[in-house]
């Protein structure tokens, strides 16, 4: 998937759960959900239940611990679509 | 030395009021929230009527963010939430996001189970094998200390934050467990209250147990009937009531207004023995924690101008009054005044005691004594016991100076809680 529409549907995605604005805004593939979003641990769950569902893909729980950035998501969820 | 106790802020959601103004307003009118619930009828209860409060969607987010709605199914975190922050909001008292973190002020906000609407959902999906799609919100809204843990974190208490449950006793059990704290130094404030889910997972069991009247369903708000001759058993309620319990010390430092002080209190249970049980309450016992309250109020039982008793429509009503004339030994016009709030919302059960305080104090603030609706024919055996003009069913505008607030919960369990209209 092209990388401006993926970034572009991760941060739809994410928007609920982000507790910092700012960094919401100048979202980029090296924003990390906790340290920059502010996104509660716990809901890390739910934005990967999220992507789930949007991209009808299974993430793994070995995927999901890595998945602490936008880039990580990005790359997950390419190699997940690609191997669809 | 024992601090004093005085309560600075109130809130509530009651099936008849939402919000302290909306409240009072029903209670001084004898106006009933009690409805009839076509989703019980389609699940085949015998008892198809219940008290719920309303809140619209766009009143949840006058108290929670819009994430913490996603996937929020739990009715008596919501009203415990709202009644918590309006008290505190009531008192005085700020908070925000960012608001200090106050080791002097804590929680005790009871409740019976949580989030059983949210336990259902995850317990369909934990069958199909979907424990992954349960997401991060059904601990937090499941956990019994589901609400407290809420108003916690919404209002940054660093004092104790715990839920209380010992049935329908629960909201004055909390009432009391604050006093006892702040009266010890322990803390400076306690928001302490109760709340209910509400809906027919949680009154099926008592469906089932047919203590809850079937003879009401084509007319709601005639029937719950507490002391009445015609009472056939409780109708089902929910909500929530909180206050603010605060050392007098405190209080006037702030100068916040003063609703009432709470004078004493006392817990205790039948123990299941000398003819309690699970469901039936030891006489002696009821007795004995009545009159401990008053001794731990320090006032004499002639003192008390009027009761708000746990009377919850059940063929226990006519006990419930021999065991105050025996506590208060006062019968007849001697008696002190008694209503039950449960004629107008109905048995809000683990919320039940916090929202019958909340109308037991606005009594000693406002000066006066609610109605007893659908009581217009007294049940004999209570009237054998006191004279009639002791329960009012019209408002009375009277003086009124010390109440004393009873609740008793399956588990033979008890609470009683002295209130008095401030005077420094």
């Amino acid at each position: 998937m092209e990388k401006e529409a993926l970034i572009a549907q991760l941060k739809t995605i994410v928007q609920p759960y982000i507790q910092d604005e700012e960094a919401f805004n100048n979202l980029s593939e090296n924003t990390d959900f906790v340290k920059d979003l502010k996104i509660n641990s716990a809901n890390l769950v739910d934005v990967i239940l999220d992507l789930e569902e949007v991209f009808d893909i299974l993430i793994e729980n070995a995927d999901m611990e890595k998945m602490l950035s936008v880039k990580a998501a990005m790359d997950i969820v390419n190699e997940k679509l690609a191997a669809k | 030395m024992k601090h004093r106790v005085v309560i600075t802020g109130m809130g509530v959601v009651a099936p008849n009021g939402v919000g302290l103004v909306q409240f009072t307003n029903a209670i001084k009118n004898g106006i009933s929230g009690i409805s009839f619930h076509q989703n019980l009828k389609d699940l085949d209860f015998s008892c198809c009527i219940g008290g719920v409060p309303l809140v619209s969607e766009e009143k949840k987010l006058q108290y929670f963010t819009p994430l913490q709605l996603r996937g929020f199914n739990s009715s008596g975190i919501l009203y415990g939430c709202m009644a918590g922050i309006d008290a505190w909001k009531d008192a005085g008292l700020s908070f925000s996001s960012e608001s200090k973190l106050d080791y002097d002020s804590g929680t005790i906000f009871g409740t019976g189970t949580s989030g059983v609407e949210k336990f259902r959902e995850a317990i369909y999906k934990i069958d199909n094998k979907e424990v992954k799609r349960l997401g991060s919100t059904v601990v937090l809204q499941t956990m019994t200390s589901g609400v407290s843990a809420f108003l916690g974190g919404m209002l940054g208490l660093g004092n104790q934050v715990s839920t209380n449950s010992s049935a329908c006793t629960t909201g004055t059990e909390a009432i009391i467990l604050g006093f006892d704290r702040i009266q010890m130094g322990k803390a400076k404030r306690m928001l302490v209250g109760s709340c209910s889910d509400d809906g027919p997972y949680i009154w099926g069991g008592f469906d089932a147990m047919r203590v809850m009247t079937y003879k009401h369903n084509d007319s709601p708000q005639e029937g719950s009937r507490p002391m009445s001759h015609s009472a056939s058993g409780f109708v089902p309620g929910s909500g929530a009531g909180a206050f603010i319990l605060e050392s007098l010390e405190s209080a006037l430092e702030r100068k916040a207004n003063i609703y009432a002080e709470v004078l004493g209190g006392a817990l205790n249970s039948g123990g299941q023995r000398e003819g309690g049980s699970m469901t039936a309450p030891n006489e002696e016992a009821v007795v004995r924690c009545i009159k401990e309250a008053i001794r731990s109020a320090g006032i004499p039982p002639d003192a008390i101008d009027t009761i708000n008793g746990h009377l919850t429509a059940t063929s226990k009503d006519g006990l419930e009054i021999k065991n105050w004339t025996k506590a208060l030994d006062r019968k007849g016009i001697n008696f002190p005044y008694i209503n039950s709030l449960k004629g107008m919302v109905g048995h809000c059960l683990t919320a039940a005691g916090s929202i019958e305080s909340v109308a037991t104090v606005l009594q000693l603030k406002e000066q006066f004594i609610f109605p007893n609706i659908n009581c217009e024919e007294v049940h004999p055996e209570i009237l054998s016991l006191i004279s009639e003009e002791k329960i009012p069913k019209k408002l009375l505008k009277t003086k009124v100076t010390i109440a004393a607030k009873a609740s008793f919960g399956f588990g033979d369990v008890n609470g009683c809680v002295i209130l008095k209209k401030y005077s420094p």
